[in-house]
């Protein structure tokens, strides 16, 4: 590893054995904004922007759509819903009936309050599960960790990141691409073999 | 660290000012200038290493003096509770006609408490009030400690302690199931969950914050520590659309909790037939009750904070001043409601209804009930100066009285209602054990240092989000457009 290092500035000559991306910095917020709108509109599928906090509207900006956790959301609150009618219809009516105060056995209304606590617990389980999925997370390890510039992406710093993975990609276009759209301090980055 | 760059060059909320207004409109601009959420004009660097500092810099000395009074008060309630599971539930006050007394009441009060946590960060995120991303992170925290104290009541007053399994739904060997009919198992759910729940949406909320940490400390246990609570986070903008949105779904959530958590709680009361319990009114009444009482934990809580760790920029007057709001307008509602309750068992013709409410006035426990209306609708008048929101300490002064006064409001409900039943022969009294006083004592221990011991290894304020109400965060923000801007944008 020690002959071809993982992190290589754009221009120093040397490269990634295995290249991943190639990233720019960006310095704020409105600067970021618009080189993701370029970065769109020149077809990129395979990149991602890395921001400190959230940016209203730079999903819009990226191209991306609608979020899925909201159905898994509905899944969780669906399956909450059937558990808990299930469970109390189940235990309550077939496998423990019990006479409290001549109430029948199937007493839907008494059953609601936690048919509707189960489907509140299921939906956000399974909705937080979702987005940790959709996330990719956890994630032990990331190629761009390598980099020391990028622990700044959690504090005043904003990236675009395109992978090589991409079928637009090329270690020319890529770069002057990202250089004509403002960013900074652009650098290779390797992932490990 | 701090990146000059980022500074706006000027304060972004003198946008609105127009320049050919008459002269007397200056004045009503002026009042129509919105109060920035973070006051002195910070950057998103400073937000970042001023928060973080809280946790990075070494423990201040008041901060070991605070945790070693806390980890002592809460031993009380370890001392309490062995005592009450060795020898059984006759060690506390409780007799025939007061069969529930502090323990319900001390349940009611600390849930209540947590009520006002998601109010703040699920609520007022919902209708978009960015003010209260300053201050949500310590209120979810506040709502976990105190349901964490709640909990401690429902498990133990069963008497026997360990059949509290008994109501999870577990097949058994005697093949018993919980009764789902009865309020007291929705208590069980509702409490389990809301406590699950809640933890989950602060967790989530965590997670940038996590990152941020990881990205920040040097020292390997800690970064160790907040990598593993990050999951790895790294903000990138696919990360953040699909997290944004699951913390907009869960803020539906802990909303629709927070609402069947107070309607259960009620329900243990109003469900029944005692006089003095059985009314509709119950559910907006421990919903209200719950919030206010919780606002003025919160405004104990914030208070000295953000005094002693110098937050005053992000915890801000104006936050204060919110909280002070709040306050005020459930002391309202609650005062409302107390007349409601009285206008109803006047109104409602029930002679045993209307002598619960006599005997909350004259009877033996009157002293309570002056107190209570003292502290929970004369007090927070004060409130209607803005001079006493914007004064922190005095605010924090004057929050005592109600949170005094709502624990003394489940009291009154509570064993003004049992001690005197339908049969004059078993009326009763009801008076505290020294056990029941210090197994409460002891929960302010316990919710104190597990306050503390937060504030120390978790951001206090959450980094990101107040970073993304700051006017640099606005890509559209006229800062960045100084040629386009006409004066008065857009937002």
């Amino acid at each position: 590893m020690s002959e071809s290092p993982l992190v290589c500035p754009v221009g120093s000559g040397q490269m990634p054995k295995k290249l991943y991306a190639v990233a720019a910095e960006f310095g704020n917020p409105a600067e970021l904004y618009h080189a993701a709108e370029q970065v769109r509109d020149k077809g990129y599928k395979w990149w991602d922007t890395y921001t400190p906090f959230y940016i209203h509207g730079l999903d819009k900006a990226m191209g991306l759509g609608k979020s899925w956790v909201g159905k898994f959301t509905l899944a969780g609150g669906l399956l909450g819903l059937t558990v808990g009618f299930l469970l109390e219809t189940i235990s309550s009516v077939y496998v423990y009936p019990m006479d409290t105060q001549g109430k029948p056995y199937f007493s839907l209304p008494g059953f609601v309050p936690i048919m509707d606590l189960l489907t509140i617990l299921t939906s956000a389980i399974v909705s937080i599960t979702g987005m940790t999925m959709l996330c990719m997370l956890p994630r032990l390890h990331h190629p761009l960790w390598d980099w020391d510039a990028f622990t700044r992406a959690t504090h005043d710093k904003f990236f675009i990141v395109i992978e090589a993975n991409d079928p637009r990609f090329s270690e020319k276009t890529t770069v002057d691409l990202l250089r004509e759209i403002g960013g900074t301090n652009l650098t290779f980055i390797g992932d490990e073999e | 660290m701090a990146d000059n760059s980022l500074l706006p060059a000027e304060p972004a909320h003198t946008s609105v000012e127009r320049h050919d207004d008459p002269p007397e409109y200056a004045q009503a601009r002026q009042e129509l200038i919105r109060e920035p959420y973070v006051t002195n004009n910070r950057s998103a660097a400073w937000v970042g290493d001023h928060i973080a500092s809280v946790v990075q810099n070494p423990a201040p000395l008041w901060w070991w003096i605070a945790v070693s009074v806390a980890g002592g008060v809460a031993s009380l309630t370890g001392i309490g509770l062995i005592y009450l599971i060795t020898t059984g539930v006759g060690v506390w006050g409780e007799n025939n006609s007061a069969n529930w007394a502090w323990d319900i009441t001390n349940f009611v009060f600390w849930i209540g408490i947590g009520h006002a946590g998601t109010m703040i960060a699920a609520i007022l995120y919902l209708t978009r009030q960015k003010w209260a991303s300053g201050i949500n992170r310590a209120a979810e925290a506040m709502t976990i400690f105190a349901v964490m104290c709640a909990g401690i009541y429902p498990a133990v007053h069963v008497g026997r302690v360990w059949f509290a399994w008994y109501l999870a739904p577990i097949p058994n060997a005697n093949a018993i199931w919980p009764n789902f009919r009865s309020p007291l198992l929705w208590d069980v759910f509702a409490v389990s969950t809301y406590l699950s729940v809640s933890i989950m949406f602060w967790y989530v909320g965590l997670i940038p914050d996590a990152a941020a940490m990881r990205d920040r400390v040097k020292n390997k246990i800690g970064k160790y520590f907040y990598a593993v609570l990050c999951l790895g986070w790294r903000g990138s903008g696919r990360q953040w659309a699909n997290y944004e949105f699951c913390y907009l779904m869960l803020a539906g959530i802990a909303t629709l909790l927070v609402i069947t958590t107070c309607t259960v709680v009620s329900s243990d009361f109003s469900t029944s037939v005692i006089p003095g319990w059985h009314g509709t009114i119950f559910i907006p009444y421990f919903g209200v009750g719950a919030i206010y009482g919780g606002f003025c934990m919160l405004i104990i809580l914030l208070v000295p904070i953000r005094q002693y760790y110098k937050l005053q920029d992000l915890v801000t007057l104006r936050h204060i001043d919110m909280c002070c709001r709040y306050t005020l307008l459930m002391g309202l509602f609650v005062a409302y409601i107390y007349g409601m309750e009285f206008f109803i068992a006047y109104y409602g013709g029930s002679p045993n209804e209307r002598y619960t409410f006599y005997d909350r006035i004259r009877g033996p426990y009157w002293l309570t009930w002056y107190v209570m209306m003292f502290c929970n609708c004369v007090v927070p008048q004060l409130f209607w100066m803005k001079s006493v929101r914007r004064n922190p300490w005095l605010a924090f002064g004057i929050v005592l009285f109600p949170s005094v006064g709502m624990w003394l409001e489940r009291f009154v409900i509570i064993v003004s209602s049992v001690h005197r039943d339908f049969l004059p022969s078993s009326w009763g009294m009801f008076y505290p054990t020294w056990i029941d006083i210090i197994t409460f004592t002891g929960t302010f221990g316990v919710f104190f240092l597990m306050y503390l011991l937060f504030v120390r290894f978790i951001p206090v304020i959450a980094i990101s989000e107040v970073r993304s109400v700051l006017p640099e965060a606005n890509p559209h923000a006229a800062m960045y457009h100084k040629e386009s801007s006409t004066g008065a944008s857009h937002e």
